[in-house]
């Protein structure tokens, strides 16, 4: 369904991507990991056109991604910090999303609205929220269009206990339903749980690409956040 | 790309500058009208102060107001938006806010005191500056990611066009003075918005016979209808080739 063709990006002198290639289907839950500044979130931001790569193509469902934004339509994305107009009230943000995209035929899904009860907050501008309600306010955007790809960058992050178990569900049932998810997390125990597939990115460098159950038998390891220490120890060595 | 627009006057609205701005202008206005008898006077006291505060304000407003919303254009560009229509639409909002804020704030005041076509002419003026300096500041805040940056290359851009530019021009005519200079100062005129809204006033207002031979040939240039298209056509290049510069460059920015 999505395919990412040796994609670079070099910030500066810096590069930041480095012939990074996937691909994804349907149904998958793609665990994009590795250490701090080593990609992640511009991989994503490519993938959603907000940066733009210096080579290499993005395709969805068998088409090239260029300039042409509707495909985006098919996406939800959840931001690793959520950033919103300062004045604008939480229920204004939703009827301007709702206003924006009338001509999408679907019906919204306002599972994660009811069960973060943003309805509580909606008269609440948007700068007055804490990080954590920032949080919930991006995940419910990133689900209310019943996108087919949803891209999550550190959705556990700032989120209470309660709302990250809230959040992990809504995910497992949307992999039932054959959406397609790229998330990124240092929290092994999240992934552990959600995850089908495992991007390892060190400096802008995929350094593997595999399904998690195969990773957890070639390291002989039973939790994901030790198969992944185990393989660590092993590049530095 | 108009949802963009009536969202971004929305936000511009809620933080109340756009009014103060336009109560400004009432001020301004009112105050010269009835501190000179003559509105005519007062009239050109008022170009004066429009002149340098209308650039100002509005470039650091709206370049201001660019960083402000990156947010809001991240929050966009995740969706199905084109960046050309989230940009345009950005352009309308804040040069609609602006335009009616001016255009109410002093375009009441000198119809009621004033009335005549030259009223009209200064307010007409104000508006197309207006359109000029959104442009140039939406051209400074996608050149630089750094809104100190943005800011300072917004106000440099100001001090060329509005206090610089005859300082320099001037000079020019004094190094130049043995040569019949006219035509040059007409053309160097057209290289910069605001002295192009300076002398297309001042003639209006009855001042050119103190420029002598050169207010001379001005009136004779901008008092034929080539003179006045010509005019109007170089401002409307002044409003799009910023626009479409920073357009270009919006459209490869990484976000």
């Amino acid at each position: 369904m999505l395919q990412v063709q040796n994609i670079s990006k070099t910030f500066g002198r810096l590069q930041v991507l480095d012939a990074v290639s996937i691909s994804a289907d349907a149904g998958q839950v793609v665990a994009i990991i590795g250490p701090n500044g080593s990609g992640k979130t511009t991989l994503i931001k490519c993938i959603l056109g907000l940066v733009r790569p210096d080579i290499g193509t993005i395709a969805f469902r068998d088409t090239t991604v260029n300039t042409d934004p509707s495909y985006r339509r098919y996406f939800g994305y959840m931001p690793q910090i959520g950033r919103y107009p300062d004045n604008m009230l939480v229920g204004q943000l939703f009827n301007m999303m709702r206003d924006l995209r009338r001509n999408d035929a679907t019906q919204p899904d306002e599972e994660l609205l009811e069960a973060f009860r943003l309805a509580d907050i909606f008269h609440k501008p948007m700068r007055t929220l804490s990080g954590g309600t920032r949080q919930k306010v991006s995940a419910a955007l990133a689900f209310l269009f019943q996108p087919q790809v949803l891209i999550l960058d550190e959705p556990t992050a700032g989120l209470d206990p309660l709302s990250a178990e809230i959040l992990k569900e809504k995910v497992l049932r949307g992999k039932q339903n054959n959406r397609l998810f790229l998330i990124t997390s240092h929290i092994m125990s999240d992934l552990d749980e959600l995850a089908t597939h495992i991007l390892y990115l060190v400096e802008g460098r995929v350094v593997f690409f595999k399904p998690l159950p195969e990773l957890k038998a070639e390291t002989g390891q039973e939790r994901l956040g030790r198969a992944i220490a185990h393989l660590m120890q092993k590049f530095n060595h | 790309m108009l949802k963009i627009a009536r969202y971004a006057i929305y936000d511009i609205l809620r933080n109340r500058f756009v009014l103060a701005y336009g109560l400004f202008w009432v001020l301004v206005s009112m105050s010269f009208f009835n501190l000179e008898s003559d509105p005519l006077k007062g009239m050109a006291s008022l170009l004066n102060i429009l002149l340098m505060a209308l650039p100002l304000m509005s470039i650091v407003f709206s370049t201001i107001h660019v960083y402000n919303s990156y947010e809001f254009m991240e929050l966009m560009l995740a969706q199905p938006v084109r960046r050309s229509a989230l940009f345009m639409g950005q352009y309308l909002g804040v040069a609609v806010s602006l335009c009616a804020a001016f255009g109410l704030g002093m375009g009441v005041p000198v119809l009621l005191y004033d009335g005549s076509p030259r009223g009209l002419l200064l307010v007409g003026c104000g508006l197309a500056l207006t359109l000029v300096f959104v442009s140039l500041a939406f051209l400074a805040a996608v050149l630089t990611r750094d809104k100190a940056r943005g800011i300072g290359l917004a106000l440099l851009i100001w001090f060329f066009c509005a206090i610089l530019y005859d300082g320099l021009v001037l000079m020019g005519m004094f190094a130049f003075s043995d040569y019949p200079l006219e035509r040059v100062i007409i053309a160097l005129a057209f290289l910069n918005p605001v002295d192009l809204a300076r002398i297309a006033m001042l003639l209006q207002l009855d001042s050119a016979a103190l420029m002598g031979y050169t207010g001379a040939l001005f009136h004779h240039f901008f008092g034929s209808a080539l003179g006045i298209g010509l005019a109007v056509l170089v401002l409307a290049v002044w409003v799009a080739w910023p626009l479409l510069w920073a357009l270009r460059v919006f459209q490869r920015k990484d976000l």
